[in-house]
């Protein structure tokens, strides 16, 4: 059995809320610079070379990209060699969290109640997903969702026998009507499959992947394709204002399902494509 | 289409009535923030003067006023103001109207409007302008001065008031009732 104390927890939490509100991965630049080169529309040219320009300062600046740094969503990995010692796990990371919401001069945007609506103060609780894995390491990764693209996300319900049109049709239906508010160009995560709460959990997922990285399988990967090109066929553009570049990917995870069941969750995700990882 | 022009606030209906949607403009003057809880407060006043038959005791004047549409991240040492960006504006949609009709002239946020607020901006005259979300450290750099005018109970909720220099925006909403989002997808939607 492989020891974690819970401060080298903490301290991961830590420096992870503040790299990934203030940083970008490099499949996230690359994927902007290749939609400014490509947009057709002269106020979409506009938006993304602000968006750059943005990113480009606050990097320099150790800044928070966007004021929302959003309700922190954390996906574990933990191997199941590994025993988290000298204390609760959850309060460790939700102790990491404060710290870096803290010290990062990030935004507070957590209420206590949904509808009391009081704030916490110190963006806790973390939402934490953990999935128990072979080996003896400890996989964190942060993902601050702001409220803009998460409040355009949906799960739907579908018949069986509505098959990949049916999908294809509720996910374009979808992006058209509610993608402007969501920040694009959007990173589009599609849960296919599971039950009702565990598609959701997919299409946040589909989050993670790097930009550019396929669903391994040829009959998903196409679908991707497809869905990715007859999205920016819709126009929408940059922040939704008209243009070509209305979303950098789609990415699509499945899980089996029930034989009178095809759930389907779509999980938008703005420009600000922020995620970071660690593996201690 | 797509001009440019340097305004300032307060804004009257003659320059307003020179945007056009996908104008580009930069903004210069006083905002004042608001989002969903102050807009709450802001139009419980109002309506709450009218039954009493008395002034609205309001925070700030709207004639002529611009309300953006943010809640900032804390400001470090030094600097004015946090990251800035706008939120989404179709939140604030239930009580814009009311302010439009009060004299507001003008919104800034991000994302689409409702059928009833495109409709009062056109009757009221007035405009909504698109500030790029997640430019918000772009934003933060324009913002001279802010102050503190109501609800510092909210927090990054209240209602501030900022002094803002070249702050850019695009007309999305015109007082013709031209609509950025409904004809940009027009013109660039391809059929397959």
């Amino acid at each position: 059995m492989r020891e974690i104390t819970s401060e080298e927890v903490t301290q991961a939490v830590e420096n992870l809320c503040i790299s990934s509100n203030c940083t970008l991965n490099e499949d996230v630049w690359k994927a902007l610079r290749e939609k400014l080169k490509n947009e057709e529309s002269l106020v979409g040219k506009e938006v993304l070379e602000e968006i750059l320009e943005n990113d480009r300062m606050a990097e320099e600046e150790k800044l928070p990209l966007c004021q929302d740094t959003g309700f922190t969503t954390i996906f574990v990995e933990m191997g199941q060699e590994v025993r988290v010692t000298e204390g609760d796990f959850y309060e460790a990371i939700n102790k990491g969290v404060g710290n870096g919401y803290r010290k990062g001069y990030l935004r507070k945007s957590v209420v206590k109640d949904p509808l009391r609506r009081k704030n916490t103060g110190d963006n806790t609780p973390a939402w934490v997903h953990i999935d128990i894995v072979p080996g003896n390491k400890l996989k964190i990764s942060v993902m601050p969702k702001g409220a803009g693209s998460e409040n355009m996300s949906t799960v739907k319900m579908l018949s069986p026998t509505e098959g990949v049109q049916g999908v294809k049709k509720f996910v374009l239906d979808w992006v058209k009507e509610r993608g402007a508010n969501a920040c694009p160009p959007l990173v589009v995560g599609v849960g296919i499959g599971g039950t009702f709460e565990g598609v959701a959990k997919l299409a946040k997922k589909a989050l993670l992947r790097p930009i550019g990285s396929k669903n391994p399988e040829p009959f998903y990967a196409e679908m991707e394709e497809e869905l990715l090109k007859e999205i920016n066929n819709l126009g929408l553009g940059p922040q939704g204002l008209g243009g070509s570049s209305t979303a950098l990917a789609v990415h699509i995870e499945t899980y089996p399902c029930h034989i009178a069941s095809l759930p389907l969750a779509i999980n938008l995700q703005c420009h600000a494509v922020r995620h970071a990882t660690i593996i201690l | 289409m797509n001009n440019l022009f340097r305004i300032e606030t307060p804004l009257d209906e003659e320059t307003i009535s020179k945007l056009k949607i996908g104008d580009k403009v930069l903004l210069n003057g006083i905002v004042y923030t608001a989002r969903d809880q102050a807009h709450k407060r802001l139009v419980d006043e109002l309506e709450k003067a009218g039954k009493e038959n008395r002034q609205p005791n309001l925070p700030f004047p709207l004639e002529g006023q611009v309300i953006y549409y943010v809640g900032p991240a804390p400001s470090r040492p030094g600097m004015v103001i946090g990251p800035a960006g706008p939120t989404t504006s179709g939140r604030m949609d239930t009580y814009t109207p009311i302010l439009l009709e009060k004299g507001l002239k003008g919104t800034i946020g991000k994302g689409r409007r409702g059928k009833d607020t495109i409709e009062a901006m056109k009757k009221y005259k007035a405009v909504y302008f698109v500030a790029v979300g997640g430019a918000a450290v772009l934003i933060s750099k324009r913002i001279k001065r802010i102050e503190t005018v109501a609800y510092e109970d909210l927090g990054p909720e209240a209602i501030y008031r900022l002094e803002v220099e070249d702050f850019p925006l695009i007309v999305a909403n015109d007082v013709y009732g031209n609509d950025l989002f409904d004809e940009g997808m027009k013109k660039y939607r391809k059929v397959t």
